[in-house]
């Protein structure tokens, strides 16, 4: 990643480089599009899970355990981190590290385009997909679903953001470290159940007795759940879980920059 | 075997400076010696292969001098430019094809060369690389439904659609069948003819033979020999030689002691004998003189091959069929 910067002045020059930065782009949003597996799992997963509980009949009447919502209404955040957590654990890894075995790293190492740049393209790519199943997920529990309009979409965008970046940074934390593709799914999955379970999806925030919820307040999805249910549900969300998401974007950044192998 | 000091040089009337200089260069890996001193020049234009048995230190050689590997000691030079230094600008002139890379399956075969086009301030045009690579009816196909020939074929093309002035090549036709690897070798043929130095690491000895100005053949991290190939295989024969059926028995000290004859050895019922000077002229004409005819004369015919088995012990094919 260090060899992200563009040394280039020349305008020429920097549009040239545009150019092929734009490419790879290019040509890795049509790989995620044509192989859709890692979409079915951060879109239409989330979007298959909110049709389940917002269908439930318990779960869509106002609870006074939780805070008078409904238990629909605390799934959401939920079924957000969900579809992220896939992408960053496997969509995002995956390809990275299948372009690593494939040797395709190190052929652009040979050309005058550095192999971060495929790294980032993916990023941008995966980025793209995120924002559209979170967007997705919110318009169509708030349309279909009844559930309330966010109260502050800045501190949603906010809280948003800074999950991905978590996610994202251990995503490619997990591409430094797999050794094959294969790999890259099993740690993915091992990784998957506690950061799942502390984010509420078996058992909601609101119900987990107080030494787990500090607990998961200090990991990365139960600090994006807690960042985008307050963000949602009573306005600008407080300090400490978006604190909590930008410490672990820079601590799983840096450690995938530490121990990325190009080869 | 000696390499004269001459030989290390590139010809001097090929080109102003080498345009590629590799001096004294070392690689190890732990305790491992991959390269131990490899020195050689290749000039501008010239078609240089590199040969040896696997595990000679060939690719390491190769990665050193393009920059992907930072040598222990020596020098190296790409028309002048560092390859780790001044890697901006060796990266925009020299085009590489490494040994096993793939691409994602999922790309169509035009994609991924637009893709690598954009990378380059001057490229070629995709449509003619296509062509010459006989690839032209498979711009519109995914790469994982390409054979393995034409995976090699691209992998190649896009070491060249950068129009680059060196183009290094490490086992380019490997896995191609003999019609594709002979239109490879006109290609390369072809982009030598606009001025572009290869660098070519191969184990065909008919490719480096067809291709090669000269060749360098490195067994155990050094350079055994560095000469045109035809003049490597004259050295490998050490003298000439001749085999005959001989019609009768005849007295050997008549042809031993002909001051052109080094050597005679039986192979079953025929006889070789290895010498130097007009040899045939002398074997026949003495044999003649005794009443002896000699039947199924063969000449030798020893070729880069030959060179090769000699100089490392190993023979280049099988070492090909396992790699």
């Amino acid at each position: 990643m260090s060899s992200l910067s563009l040394s280039l002045t020349r305008p020429s020059v920097l549009a040239a480089r545009r150019t092929a930065f734009g490419q790879i782009v290019r040509n890795e949003a049509r790989l995620v599009r044509r192989q859709p597996t890692n979409m079915i799992g951060s879109i239409g997963l989330p979007v298959v899970l909110m049709i389940i509980f917002g269908e439930v009949p318990t779960l869509n009447r106002p609870a006074s355990e939780l805070g008078g919502l409904t238990g629909f209404d605390t799934y959401v955040p939920v079924i957000m981190v969900l579809g992220l957590t896939m992408l960053a654990l496997l969509g995002l890894p995956g390809p990275l590290v299948s372009y690593r075995e494939l040797g395709i790293l190190r052929r652009l190492s040979t050309t005058p385009v550095p192999p971060s740049w495929l790294l980032a393209a993916q990023v941008v790519v995966q980025l793209g997909v995120a924002l559209a199943g979170l967007m997705i997920v919110n318009v169509v529990s708030v349309a279909a679903f009844g559930a309330p309009v966010p109260k502050s979409p800045a501190g949603l965008a906010l809280s948003c953001l800074l999950a991905i970046g978590g996610l994202f940074a251990l995503g490619l934390l997990i591409a430094a470290l797999a050794p094959t593709a294969n790999s890259v799914n099993a740690i993915g999955r091992l990784a998957f159940i506690p950061l799942m379970f502390f984010a509420g999806l078996w058992l909601p925030r609101a119900l987990m007795p107080a030494a787990l919820l500090q607990i998961s307040n200090y990991t990365p999805l139960g600090a994006a759940v807690q960042a985008i249910q307050g963000s949602m549900q009573t306005g600008f969300p407080p300090a400490a879980p978006l604190l909590v998401l930008a410490a672990y974007t820079l601590v799983f950044a840096f450690l995938a920059r530490r121990f990325f192998r190009w080869e | 075997m000696t390499t004269s000091l001459e030989r290390l040089e590139a010809p001097a009337a090929a080109g102003v400076r080498p345009a590629v200089e590799v001096a004294h260069l070392r690689k190890t890996y732990g305790t491992l010696v991959a390269v131990d001193d490899v020195s050689f020049s290749v000039a501008e234009g010239e078609i240089f292969g590199i040969l040896g048995p696997n595990g000679a230190g060939k690719t390491t050689a190769i990665e050193c001098a393009i920059g992907l590997r930072q040598p222990d000691a020596g020098t190296i030079r790409l028309l002048g430019l560092d390859p780790r230094a001044d890697r901006d600008k060796v990266h925009e002139i020299v085009g590489v094809q490494l040994q096993a890379g793939a691409l994602p399956g999922k790309l169509r075969v035009g994609e991924i060369l637009e893709e690598y086009r954009s990378f380059y301030r001057d490229p070629g045009d995709v449509g003619e690389l296509l062509e010459v690579l006989g690839l032209a009816g498979k711009r519109g196909d995914f790469y994982r439904s390409l054979s393995g020939g034409q995976r090699q074929r691209l992998s190649v093309a896009l070491a060249l659609i950068g129009r680059p002035r060196i183009a290094v090549l490490d086992e380019m036709t490997t896995g191609l069948d003999p019609k594709a690897r002979r239109d490879t070798w006109e290609l390369i043929e072809g982009i030598r003819g606009r001025g572009v130095t290869v660098l070519l690491v191969t184990h065909f000895m008919e490719e480096a033979e067809r291709l090669c100005d000269r060749v360098a053949l490195i067994d155990s991290g050094r350079v055994v020999a560095l000469d045109t190939p035809a003049s490597l295989a004259a050295q490998a024969r050490g003298g000439k030689s001749v085999r005959f059926l001989p019609s009768a028995p005849f007295d050997e000290d008549l042809l031993t002691g002909l001051p052109q004859v080094a050597r005679l050895e039986h192979q079953g019922q025929h006889v070789v004998v290895t010498g130097t000077g007009e040899l045939v002229n002398a074997v026949i004409l003495t044999l003649a003189a005794a009443g002896v005819t000699a039947r199924d004369v063969q000449l030798d015919s020893s070729n880069l091959e030959d060179a090769f088995v000699k100089l490392t012990g190993r023979n280049p094919d099988k070492e090909g069929a396992l790699a």
